[in-house]
């Protein structure tokens, strides 16, 4: 029989405004433990919660770039369990009345199928502390980050293959980027990530048993464990045992899901009103207010990149896919006459090392300015582009000068006739064979020869002057 | 007259003219509290260090010409309001030994006006409960007959005013917990409207009912503390900011003439004391003598009150109380074995029975599976209940009738019997269920012992509140005092 797999994500995403949601401490990450709390955030007796507008306006403004209809009324709720880095024993969340709601995401498959991914909800909470065993007998919390806002994005059970999760994980991460509502640092812990998954019979309408899946600290985690789960839950069901409802963990090194908590076991959060907060109220002046404030989004950058700079569709869409990467190839195109270059080292260089070294974008160090540096140094011919890649590469890991790399290093061309010519004559004669097949018509010999000459010089050689040199030597 | 007999405009005038310091006046109240203290066990804490402090700083404003009605006053605290590095238990051994670090908007604005906190009162645990009783320290008399209790929660408050150990205090009340105690102490308590008075600093017990409020020795006390701590607050969410401030001295007067006054038939059934019927029987007279119109209204749905109450309170409650887990401050268990029986140990050890009797209460009611059947159900005659007062309020511009059924009973004589012990809080619960101004204050005794009249009036009405109520206070002129002097055990 063949099966196919039912996938919804829950997604919380930190938003980016100064202060806390219900207290006026700072959300700046780091920080001494316990540094950025106030008896408010840390819940000592007495203190009420009073809503932060800035987080309504981020989380409205992150439901309208997710196409959501945006509640004129909601309220806050007290969702309650103990556990030492929650102070009050409660988050103040949203439960039946959610700020978004009804909202879509559309991705793109590899084999260029569209697709909507819908989104149930979109609603505001707190984040809780954080624990830490580390070197210490016991276990300490720091608060921090208690208290800093939060939106938890919820989808329909839309997707069927881990790679479409993964794409539509990239594609919201990029949308909350763009708005400027969330920085996404799964490093930080700003975007997390846990997943429902279960398989059912191709063509079956009904569900099967739905299994959560938690600690997943990367997209490509997300779909590896979702990989993994499927073909665990289609074996069980082919050797006719039950699915139990549960939660399971990634465990990363192992590359497997494994059992945390049974649905017996899960807690009940006796919601209720939160009763020291008013409802929420978001008019439509105010709606189309923040509809207004909203940055241009992916799908308008992609085109408007296609007609103003004039790079092909594809890189218009891998470029805009990420919004610091976006902005990093227009500040570049300010600073250098070919955007068509630019693109092609972003789509190739830089996304090789991105990958490479598991960077995010806004970790690598290399400016525009260095980057137009780095080109135009190609053009008055100082550097091959073979040694640029060179320097691309030293700039991507230190964010050195172009030109500082190319001097420490010697790595200018060699455009000296004589030392070429040098060269040039001990490359004939090193390869006699190449020789002769350049003379008995095979062009394809004089590529090879060049080839040498360049390996010869550590790449350094001007090679349009080391082809005509060669040229010139073998017609003596 | 010894000092710590007058009224708070009797001091100020005495302040005002410089006839005395604040300090001699706060002087002679913690003089008085010792004497008294020892019978009374109003107070969990004596802050005369700090007391003497404030006076000093007190007088300091009275030379620079800054009086106002509060300056130089002594004020005792309910011990459920956060007062900044002073002790703040809630009568539980959980906070035993909590120092807040901030003070509670209401605390703050007195010590701004000048007033001299010189205690904090006993209360029941997390203000749970109608005798006082359920304080893990000390049980509460009532200064009127030292083997009776003076009510609850307030019960500290109340009695710390009725034996003079300050000029006024501060209460709160969730279901009564200032109105009760003030009927069974003989002195009047005022519980706003819902929303009037900031909650931020008060631990909270139900946060949708709380509601922080005067004792006082009359009417007039009544009005200068309300003006003193009503008003906006942006650090409470559900503080009214709308309104308009009023000088509620301004509502003192006498003339009540065409007023409608309506009273609930409801309120005489079956449970209503003998004695306290007739002094509410004769209260309506007064009133009608005063030219009131006395009309009888129908509140339908006041028999459920009590059950949706405890329903909504416990539920809040549960909540509200998770926090106090042993893990950042308060009570901790010394022996556990491992986080869960950690948090087992300290609640077990740390919260007293009723205490433990509304978690376990409220953790019912919001279980999955419960929740419509208690809670929801709860808020929907949470409904009917203010539909019946707007009802009534068509008619009438106030309500009024017995604060509590009976005189103050005998200390554990409902211990055993929560249900008798809930049911003292019968006529005050609707007011807080639908979140009106209700004040107590003395209408007669009945044997020897003082009996309490509501006044209820619609949302923020404080003001024809005040008026009837001062009116009939001149009127009715209750003068009697405890018999109670004080001394040695």
């Amino acid at each position: 029989m063949n099966y196919e797999a039912v996938i919804g994500l829950e997604v919380h995403a930190e938003l980016l405004t100064k202060t806390k949601i219900f207290c006026s401490c700072t959300t700046e990450f780091g920080g001494e433990p316990n540094t950025h709390v106030c008896p408010v955030c840390l819940g000592l007796p007495g203190t009420l919660p009073v809503l932060n507008k800035k987080v309504v306006e981020y989380a409205v403004k992150a439901g309208l770039a997710l196409n959501c209809e945006i509640s004129k009324f909601s309220k806050m709720d007290r969702k309650n369990y103990f556990y030492p880095d929650l102070p009050k024993a409660y988050q103040i969340s949203q439960y039946d009345l959610p700020l978004c709601k009804n909202g879509y995401v559309e991705i793109e498959t590899s084999d260029g199928v569209k697709k909507k991914i819908g989104l149930t909800r979109i609603h505001i909470e707190e984040d809780a502390g954080k624990l830490m065993h580390e070197n210490i007998d016991g276990s300490l919390v720091d608060y921090n980050r208690t208290g800093v806002p939060l939106i938890e994005i919820v989808s329909e059970p839309d997707m069927r293959t881990p790679e479409e999760a993964y794409l539509y994980l990239t594609k919201l991460k990029s949308v909350l980027e763009y708005s400027e509502v969330s920085d996404c640092k799964m490093q930080e812990g700003s975007l997390r990530v846990d997943t429902n998954v279960s398989v059912r019979p191709v063509g079956s309408n009904e569900f099967g048993t739905k299994i959560e899946l938690k600690n997943l600290n990367s997209f490509k985690a997300v779909q590896r464990a979702l990989e993994y789960e499927i073909k665990r839950q289609i074996k069980l069901i082919e050797n006719g045992e039950k699915i139990v409802q549960e939660t399971r963990r990634w465990n990363e090194q192992k590359g497997v899901t494994e059992s945390m908590r049974s649905k017996e076991e899960a807690h009940d959060y006796r919601y209720f009103p939160e009763p020291d907060l008013v409802p929420i109220i978001v008019s439509d002046e105010w709606k189309e207010e923040i509809r207004k404030s909203l940055p241009e989004m992916p799908e308008h950058k992609k085109e408007r990149f296609v007609s103003q700079y004039g790079i092909p569709e594809y890189d218009a869409s891998i470029i805009t896919s990420s919004k610091p990467l976006a902005d990093f190839f227009e500040k570049c195109a300010l600073e250098y006459s070919s955007a068509k270059t630019i693109s092609n080292w972003i789509m190739g260089e830089m996304m090789r090392l991105l990958k490479d070294t598991g960077k995010e974008i806004d970790e690598v160090p290399i400016k525009p300015h260095q980057m137009a540096s780095l080109l135009n140094l190609i053009d008055n011919g100082t550097i091959t582009g073979s040694i640029a890649k060179t320097v691309f590469e030293e700039m991507f890991m230190t964010g050195k000068n172009p030109d500082d790399i190319v001097e420490e290093k010697g790595l200018k061309q060699l455009s000296n006739e004589d030392e070429l010519r040098e060269i040039a004559v001990k490359v004939i004669k090193d390869n006699p064979k190449s020789v002769e097949d350049y003379k008995n018509g095979k062009e394809k010999a004089l590529g090879f020869l060049v080839g040498q000459m360049m390996k010869a010089t550590k790449g350094k050689a001007n090679p349009q002057l080391a082809n005509k040199l060669l040229r010139e030597e073998l017609s003596k | 007259m010894e000092l710590h007999e007058l009224k708070i405009h009797e001091l100020h005038e005495l302040l005002k003219n410089k006839e005395v310091s604040a300090v001699d006046v706060t002087k002679a109240y913690l003089e008085r509290i010792k004497e008294v203290e020892p019978q009374v066990d109003a107070l969990i804490s004596i802050t005369e260090e700090y007391a003497l402090k404030k006076a000093e700083e007190a007088d300091k404003m009275i030379q620079d010409g800054n009086i106002n009605d509060l300056t130089g006053i002594p004020v005792i605290i309910k011990d459920n309001m956060c007062t900044e590095n002073i002790r703040t238990t809630c009568a539980s051994k959980m906070l035993e030994d909590f120092v807040p670090p901030y003070n509670a908007t209401v605390v703050e604005n007195l010590s701004n006006l000048g007033a001299v906190m010189v205690g904090k009162a006993n209360l029941d645990e997390f203000a749970m409960g109608s005798s006082t009783e359920n304080s893990a320290f000390k049980t509460t008399k009532n200064p009127w007959d030292l083997s009776r209790v003076p009510g609850g929660s307030s019960g500290g408050s109340a009695a710390s005013v009725a034996a003079d150990e300050c000029a006024f205090s501060l209460g709160s009340d969730t279901g009564g917990s200032i109105r009760q105690p003030a009927s069974l102490c003989g002195v009047v308590g005022m519980k706003p409207t819902y929303g009037l008075v900031s909650r931020y600093g008060l631990v909270a017990f139900a946060s949708s009912l709380d509601q922080i409020g005067p004792l006082t020795k009359d009417v007039t006390d009544c009005a200068i503390v309300l003006n003193a701590i009503a008003g906006h607050d942006p650090k409470d969410s559900t503080s009214v900011d709308k309104m308009r401030k009023k000088d509620y001295k301004e509502f003192l007067k006498e003339d009540i003439k065409g007023i409608r006054i309506g009273y609930a038939k409801e309120f005489f059934g079956e449970g209503l004391d003998d004695g306290v019927r007739e002094s509410i029987e004769s209260s309506l007279k007064i009133f009608e003598s005063l030219g009131a119109e006395i009309k009888e209204i129908s509140l339908p749905y006041l028999d459920y009150a009590l059950a949706a109450y405890y329903i909504v309170s416990s539920a809040e409650a549960s909540s509200n109380l998770a926090r106090y887990d042993g893990i950042r401050y308060g009570h901790v268990a010394t022996n556990y074995e491992d986080l869960i029986d950690m948090y087992m140990v300290s609640r077990s050890e740390g919260f007293g029975k009723e205490v433990k009797r509304r978690i376990m209460l409220g953790t019912y009611a919001l279980s999955s599976g419960y929740y419509d059947a208690y809670y929801n159900k709860a808020l929907k005659v949470r409904t009917l209940i203010k539909k019946d007062y707007e009802k009534a309020f068509e008619d009438v511009d106030v309500i009024v009738g017995p604060t509590s059924p009976t005189t103050a009973f005998k200390i554990g004589e409902r211990v055993e019997d929560p249900l008798a012990m809930y049911l003292a809080d019968v006529y005050t619960v609707p007011v807080n269920i639908a979140g009106l101004p209700g004040l107590s204050l003395p209408c007669g005794l009945s044997n020897d012992l003082p009996v309490g009249l509501q006044i209820v009036g619609r949302h923020f009405d404080e003001g024809i509140v005040l008026n009837a109520a001062y009116a009939f206070e001149k009127a009715c002129n209750f003068n009697a005092k405890p018999s109670f002097k004080g001394g040695a055990k």
